[in-house]
Parts: C-alpha cells; sequence; structure tokens
C-alpha cells in the first residue's frame, strides 16, 4: 500500500507527463550548465580584444563561433558571461521576492485585524517610493555592485505577491477545513504553511514565470541607464541593448543575445503552465499506483 | 388539450476527457399547458441536465439528440438566434442560486429590463412600469424603491421573488424551477413555493419543478417524473406515485423520505438524572462589528448570540435548530472557541474557556471535535486523506511514532465506512458522501467526547444523508459521545436528537424534550416553523396549502 505521496512528489509526477513543461526544463538545465562551463572550451577571456577580428562575423575558421562585437571581443564568451548575470537575477531575486512576499502576505491576511492593516500600510509606503530613486540611492550609499540589484529588484517585487497573496488568503481563510484545522490544535504557523500556502501554489507559479522574465528585463534597463552591470562584465539585456545600436552592421550581436533571452523567457512560461497543472491535484490523473 | 411541451427519446450526452457520459438515457414526457410537473431524482440523475438541454443551455462538451416539441415547434438543435426567441420569452427560467443567479453589479431594475428589452419593443417608461408591476405581483414590499436596489440589499427569499419576477416579465408559457427553494430556509420556501402557484394560476402558463425533497412535490405537482441514473423510473399523477408507487426506486425514495419525515419516532430519552453536564453555557452573547459607513460614524454592532443560556448533558444528543441568520453555528464556533464571545462563559468539561491559557485550550480542544456542512470545502484539496486525518494526532500527539500514527489513522478510515485505498486519495476523487465520512474520521481522531456536526448531513442527497445519519448514531454509541446538531432540517433533528433548542434571531426561542418540542410546541415560532416542513403526503399538503390560501384571504379582505 502506498498512500504517503507528498505534494511535491505527485507534482513532480504530474510534471512528467507534460512534455513542454520536461523540454523547457531540461533547456533550462541545459542552458544553466552552458553558462557556467561554456566560457572554459572558448580560448578568449571575456574583455579580451582580438585586434584582427573588430566586428567580425561568426565563423568557425576564427574560434568566433558568434563572431565578436565592435571592440574585438568574442560574442559567445560575453553571451555566456551575460547569461550567468541574467539568469542568476532572474532565479534569485525572484526567489527571494516570492519566499518574501508569500510569506509576509499569508500571514498578513490569515492574522487579519491590526496586524494585517499595518502589514499592509508597510507594503503602501514601500509601494509609493519611486523605483529608479530607490536604486540610485542604493548606489550613492553603498557603492556599484551586482548585490545591489538583487536587493533592488527584490525589494520591489515582492511587494506585489504579498498583495495577491494577501487577497487570495482573506478568501481562503473562510473555507471549512481551515476552520477545521484550528479545531484540531494545529498552530497558527502551521495552518499558514500546511494549509494556506499550498492552496496558494497555483496563483504563485504562475505569478513567477511572468516574473523571471520581468526580472531579466528590468536589469537589462538598469544597466541601460548605467546602474546595473557595467563593463567589461556583462548581462542578457546590455548585450540585447548593444547589439540593437549596430543591427545594421553586425546583425549577429543582436541575434545571438536576443537568442538566448527569447528562449528563456519561452522555457519560464511553459515551466510555469505545467507546475500550475500538476501542483493542482484536480488536473491530474491518476497512475494506478 | 394539446400538450405545451413534448420530449421524446431525449438523450444527452458529456464527452469528457474522452470518455463518454450519459447524462439523460432515452427520456420520454409530455406537459400539458397549465399544469405541474415535478422531476424528481438525487444529484447525478440527470434532471437538471434535462432542462438544460431543452433549453439549449448545456456546456459545450454537452450534446442533446432526440425531440423536444415547445409549442408545436421543434426547438433541440435550433441555433442559438432562434433559441432566444423563446428562452426567456416563452420559457422563463428560475435557477437554485439567488445570490449567484442575480449580477451583483447590476440593479435589479436594469436587470429586469434588460430581459424586456430583448424581447419586446416597449419605451423605456413602459418598460419600468411593466417591471414595478410584475415585483408588486410577486409581493415585493416597495417596488417602487426596489428597481433601483442591488440583489445584495435583499434576502434570499426576496431574491428569489426577483428571479420569479424576471422569469415572468414576458408572461412565458412555461416556468422551469431547478430548484428554487433548496438554498432557503422552510418558511421561506413555503412563500416561495406558494408564489409560484399562484402566478402559475394568474398567468395561465405551466411549469416544470425539479428537486431533490419529495415534499416540495407532494406540495406542489399535479404530475411527477421519477428519474435515476439519466433513467426515467416512473411517470405518474401525483396521488398514485405518493399513495400506489409502481417502480421500486419510488418506493425507495418515499420510504427514505418518510423514515427522517412525519412517521418518524422521537427517540425515546433514557437520560439518568445523574448524568453530568459537560457544556454549560451562560449568557452568552456574540455581537461582530458592521463595517462603518464613515470613518467618523459611530461603530454599530451586528448580535449574532444573544445572551444563550444552556447545558448540554452528557451522552445525549442536543438539536439545534433555527433558520439561516439565527445564530445557530455563531453558537458551535463559540464553543469550539474558533470565535470569541463578547459577553458571557461557557464551561466544558469544568473548565472555563475563557479563563484557558493556550497550551490548556489545546487540551481542551482534544475533547471537542467539529464535523462542517460542506463536504468539499471542510477538507484541504491539496492534502490527501491520509494528511488530512494524521493532522490532529500530529498537532495533538507530537510525539507519536509514524507507524501508530499510520495504525490509528487507517482505524479511523475502516470505523466511517471507507477502505484503506482512500487514504492516498485527494478530496476531488471522493463524492460528498465519502468526504464527509473523511470529515467525521478527522474529528474522531483525537478522540473527543462532544462532537459538534454544523449542518453536517444538510448538503448530501436523501440516501446518503440517511446514511451518514446512521453513521453518526452508531459511532456516537460506540464512543458514548455527547453531540449538539446543529440542522435547519427539523425532520432530522426530530428523528435523532434528545433534546432540541429552537432559535430566532440570536435568541433561544424554545427548548425542551424533542417529543414535546415536536408534538406540542408552545411558542408561535415553533409551530410556525413545523408547520411549513413540507412533507411527502399530497393530502396533507393541499390541506395545509387551503388553509394558507384562506388565511391569506381573510387577511386581505
Amino acid at each position: 500500500m502506498k498512500n504517503e505521496s507528498s505534494l511535491l512528489l505527485d507534482a513532480w509526477g504530474a510534471l512528467k507527463q507534460n512534455k513542454a513543461a520536461l523540454f523547457s526544463f531540461a533547456t533550462m538545465v541545459t542552458m544553466v550548465f552552458l553558462v557556467i562551463f561554456g566560457p572554459m572550451l572558448s580560448p578568449f577571456m571575456v574583455d579580451q580584444t582580438d585586434w584582427y577580428q573588430l566586428s567580425a562575423k561568426p565563423s568557425f575558421a576564427s574560434g568566433h563561433i558568434f563572431g565578436t562585437d565592435d571592440l574585438g571581443r568574442d560574442l559567445f564568451v560575453r553571451v555566456m558571461y551575460g547569461g550567468r548575470i541574467s539568469l542568476m537575477v532572474g532565479l534569485v531575486a525572484t526567489l527571494v521576492s516570492v519566499i518574501i512576499g508569500v510569506s509576509y502576505g499569508a500571514v498578513s491576511g490569515y492574522i487579519g485585524g491590526k496586524v494585517d492593516a499595518i502589514m499592509m500600510r508597510a507594503v503602501d509606503v514601500l509601494y509609493a517610493m519611486p523605483f529608479l530613486f530607490f536604486v540610485i540611492l542604493l548606489m550613492v550609499f553603498f557603492g556599484r555592485s551586482i548585490l545591489l540589484i538583487f536587493i533592488a529588484i527584490g525589494a520591489v517585487n515582492w511587494l506585489d505577491i504579498a498583495r495577491i497573496v494577501r487577497g487570495q488568503t482573506l478568501n481562503l481563510k473562510g473555507k471549512e477545513f481551515v476552520d477545521a484545522a484550528r479545531a484540531g490544535g494545529v498552530s497558527t504557523t502551521k495552518i499558514v504553511f500546511r494549509h494556506i500556502v499550498p492552496n496558494l501554489l497555483g496563483l504563485v507559479v504562475v505569478y513567477v514565470a511572468l516574473t523571471v522574465p520581468q526580472v531579466i528585463l528590468v536589469e537589462s534597463f538598469l544597466s541601460f541607464l548605467g546602474l546595473g552591470v557595467q563593463e567589461p562584465m556583462t548581462s542578457w539585456g546590455a548585450l540585447v541593448n548593444q547589439g540593437a545600436k549596430q543591427m545594421e552592421t553586425s546583425p549577429w550581436m543582436l541575434v545571438f543575445p536576443g537568442l538566448f533571452l527569447a528562449t528563456t523567457l519561452f522555457c519560464f512560461n511553459f515551466i510555469g503552465d505545467g507546475l500550475r497543472d500538476a501542483l493542482d491535484p484536480k488536473d491530474r490523473t491518476r497512475q494506478n499506483d | 388539450m394539446t400538450n405545451l411541451l413534448i420530449t421524446q427519446n431525449l438523450c444527452v450526452d458529456f464527452t469528457s476527457r474522452g470518455e463518454k457520459i450519459q447524462a439523460v438515457k432515452n427520456l420520454s414526457f409530455f406537459l400539458e399547458h397549465n399544469q405541474v410537473l415535478g422531476i424528481v431524482g438525487e444529484s447525478g440523475s440527470g434532471k437538471s441536465q434535462t432542462v438544460l438541454s431543452i433549453m439549449g443551455l448545456l456546456e459545450s462538451n454537452g450534446k442533446a439528440t432526440g425531440s423536444v416539441v415547445f409549442d408545436n415547434k421543434e426547438i433541440l438543435g435550433l441555433d442559438n438566434k432562434e433559441l432566444n426567441k423563446i428562452r426567456g420569452k416563452k420559457i422563463g427560467m428560475v435557477f437554485q442560486d439567488p445570490m449567484s443567479s442575480l449580477n451583483p453589479y447590476i440593479s435589479i431594475g436594469a436587470q429586469m429590463s434588460g430581459v424586456l428589452f430583448n424581447h419586446t419593443s416597449l419605451s423605456k417608461t413602459e418598460t419600468k412600469e411593466a417591471c414595478i408591476e410584475m415585483l408588486d405581483a410577486v409581493k415585493i414590499p416597495n417596488p417602487q424603491q426596489r428597481f433601483d436596489s442591488y440583489s445584495f440589499e435583499l434576502s434570499g427569499g426576496m431574491r428569489q421573488r426577483v428571479m420569479i419576477a424576471s422569469a415572468l416579465l414576458t408572461k412565458p408559457k412555461l416556468l422551469i424551477a431547478d430548484e428554487p427553494t433548496t438554498a432557503l430556509d422552510v418558511t421561506v420556501q413555503e412563500q416561495i413555493l406558494d408564489l409560484i402557484l399562484e402566478m402559475k394560476e394568474r398567468f395561465s402558463m405551466s411549469v416544470i419543478l425539479i428537486t431533490h425533497d419529495l415534499g416540495v412535490v407532494a406540495r406542489s405537482c399535479e404530475k411527477v417524473l421519477v428519474l435515476k441514473d439519466g433513467l426515467e423510473q416512473e411517470t405518474g399523477e401525483l396521488n398514485q406515485i405518493f399513495y400506489n408507487p409502481r417502480a421500486a426506486y419510488t418506493r425507495e425514495l418515499l420510504s427514505k423520505s418518510k423514515e427522517i419525515g412525519e412517521d418518524a419516532k422521537p427517540r425515546e430519552i433514557k437520560r439518568n438524572k445523574v448524568n453530568s453536564v459537560t457544556t454549560k453555557i451562560k449568557n452568552l452573547t456574540v455581537c461582530f462589528p458592521v463595517p462603518k459607513q464613515t470613518f467618523f460614524s459611530k461603530q454599530n454592532y451586528l448580535v449574532a448570540v444573544d445572551d444563550v443560556s444552556l447545558d448540554v448533558y452528557e451522552g445525549e444528543i442536543l438539536g439545534v435548530v433555527g433558520e439561516s441568520g439565527s445564530g445557530k453555528s455563531t453558537l458551535a464556533k463559540n464553543i469550539l472557541r474558533l470565535v470569541q464571545p463578547t459577553k458571557g462563559k461557557i464551561e466544558l468539561f469544568g473548565e472555563t474557556l475563557s479563563l484557558l491559557d493556550k497550551k490548556q485550550m489545546k487540551k481542551t480542544r482534544k475533547k471537542m471535535q467539529v464535523v462542517f456542512q460542506d463536504p468539499f470545502s471542510s477538507l484541504n484539496p491539496r492534502m490527501t486523506v491520509f494528511e488530512t486525518l494524521s493532522e490532529p494526532l500530529n498537532s495533538f500527539y507530537p510525539g507519536m511514532n509514524r507507524d501508530s500514527v499510520e495504525k490509528d489513522v487507517q482505524a479511523a478510515i475502516l470505523e466511517v465506512g471507507l477502505g484503506v485505498e482512500f487514504l492516498g486519495r485527494y478530496p476531488h476523487e471522493l463524492s460528498g458522501g465519502q468526504c464527509q465520512r473523511v470529515a467525521i474520521a478527522r474529528a474522531l481522531m483525537p478522540r473527543p467526547q462532544l462532537l459538534i456536526c454544523d449542518e453536517a448531513v444538510s448538503a448530501l442527497d436523501a440516501s446518503i444523508r440517511a446514511e451518514i445519519i446512521e453513521l453518526l448514531l452508531g459511532i456516537k454509541q460506540k464512543r458514548k459521545l455527547t453531540m449538539i446538531f446543529i440542522a435547519h432540517d427539523l425532520a432530522v433533528v426530530k428523528k435523532i436528537c434528545d433534546r432540541v433548542i429552537v432559535m430566532k434571531k440570536g435568541k433561544v426561542v424554545e427548548s425542551g424534550d424533542t417529543k414535546d418540542v415536536f408534538y406540542s410546541p408552545k411558542e408561535a415560532y415553533t409551530k410556525k416553523l413545523l408547520e411549513s416542513v413540507p412533507v411527502p403526503d399530497p393530502d396533507l399538503e393541499h390541506e395545509k396549502y387551503n388553509k394558507r390560501r384562506l388565511a391569506r384571504q381573510a387577511k386581505n379582505l
């Protein structure tokens, strides 16, 4: 007899059935490996100028398989390095904001009353802060660093999630299974994290799938303003930006980073869709076990 | 006399995930002019799908075949444009839930005018006049003002009246009412059913009334169609069905509804004088703050429970009855300490709840458990049955090892009549009755002494309801439980409770032994409540109906 099926295990089983999500997942894993180990395969450094190959077309003969930029730096290596930053910002900033946002929103909504009022007013105050002003302030105080980008993006993004989650929690709070759990002596913390949060997952997962691409784009926007990553380091957003400027003379500078960025966004959307269906017990058909 | 509606070999199929489900199988029936047809069956019998297919309102994965002739015209398979000329104009429809069938963002008047606007070419003022006239006809007080109010400003009964009014606006030849009174209290149900009959006479139309309650059928129908699993079991005149049923299923339905209906004998009370009091409630008052109109306006309170005192003796079943809004659920939540009382005190097993700290409270919680009404929302949809059942054990006995938890959970699921194979399932894979069994098992996990059933059987079909009641009674006997049984269904209370308290607007109106309260009620309110319960006996119902009509006429004179 097998009745110890946990939510996550069941979800993984269901996710395996979803071809598009599985393929996207595999693609993302490959991409992560590629951006970590890819630069080692190339003889070029990220900030090394090849004086004989300025704005060179992609070619296997020269070793610049994605070509070079106008400063003669190898585009393949740069896309890989950019991927590290972009993926890290996308995943870490989103994860942090989701964890904070879900916990904050669920606790606020579940406890309610004065606590809720105070917690949500705090969110309102943070909302009122202009994003750019906030980022510039951070830069002025702490100097420029990649960590600050995480903090800045995370600090703004969790507010949305907290609000959405709080609304949904208010709805769930009235359900009888929550009352039954309270009558069953389950502690408030456990009710929030065992009964409320799992029922929010569908909503949160969809939101995350939308947030990751958004965060990657915000980072490129910050880089464009000179507040994000700085030369010689780079990110996909920054690369696309540069590429767009030289689209007419060297289109490969736009095509390659753009391709990687687009693939990532697609993959996250498919994974998000798949996860939402997989996490909802109603949407999966039972396998004979 | 020609027939208004003739249905022949009607089949309704649904395709879901590649599976074909037959909801209605080869159904043929007819309806005369000015006749009331009752379609009876339990949930899943296809009674709603039958009328939805007639109206062309099936879900997109459903398909209806056969023939439906309405007013000498084949209407099955007509396109939407043609159907819309009939729907709303010649056939009016009233649904079960008046809350969700009225749009809360549009005023009642605007919604009703919409119907006339689509089907007639009346001017704006004429439309308004027609609407107000109709609101007046369904006996809504101050129809002029009500025209501009919104659905949430009305009570459930009022909303259903508005629904009926808007269905009647175009003077249809047929009114289809799908469980029109299921969501309403008995006293309101009585009024609405009388209203439907009165409207039928006044506008001389036919009515199809869908219900699971044989009492409602006995009260209002002339002809009855009994359905089970999409198959016709029996069709006949009202008296024949009730006094001389032919189909075995009809007899089964009748005996089940009589079992908990008029014929049920109240239980003899074997209470010893020495039985101790398990729960003592003294002057309990609960108020909820009403949202303020403006920031500076005075805080108003809604009194949900008003100065209630009562004792619950060990080993008895105490019934709490009352209409919705009478505060009976709030009372239960107070005993469970899910809501804090405003005034008064509750003593449980000799301990005053308000004086207990968190740790002591948890100990006391172990002794009292609850079963809620809605079987689907009382289980967490993301937890398997095993997780749901093991949760109270983990919270009350944190040191318990896995093996004994598993053993206890298995024992519990067997006790409520389900197999161990259910443990790995999720709530959506269970039927309503099975969900309710799981909810009962969960309540029994910490071995409580007091079990509170808050409308625990109200949402279930008659046959499943009987099973669940048997189960509860069996468990009560075996475990020597004390039970507080909250219900608006008087028949069930009469059958199983030792003592009854009747609540109205937060106050206890009457209390006493079941026999006394049911056979010699002292208070007028209790009498009215008892009287309005429909019983599956047409003669008795007609007698009551005539009495009510005479009373109304006398009042009007």
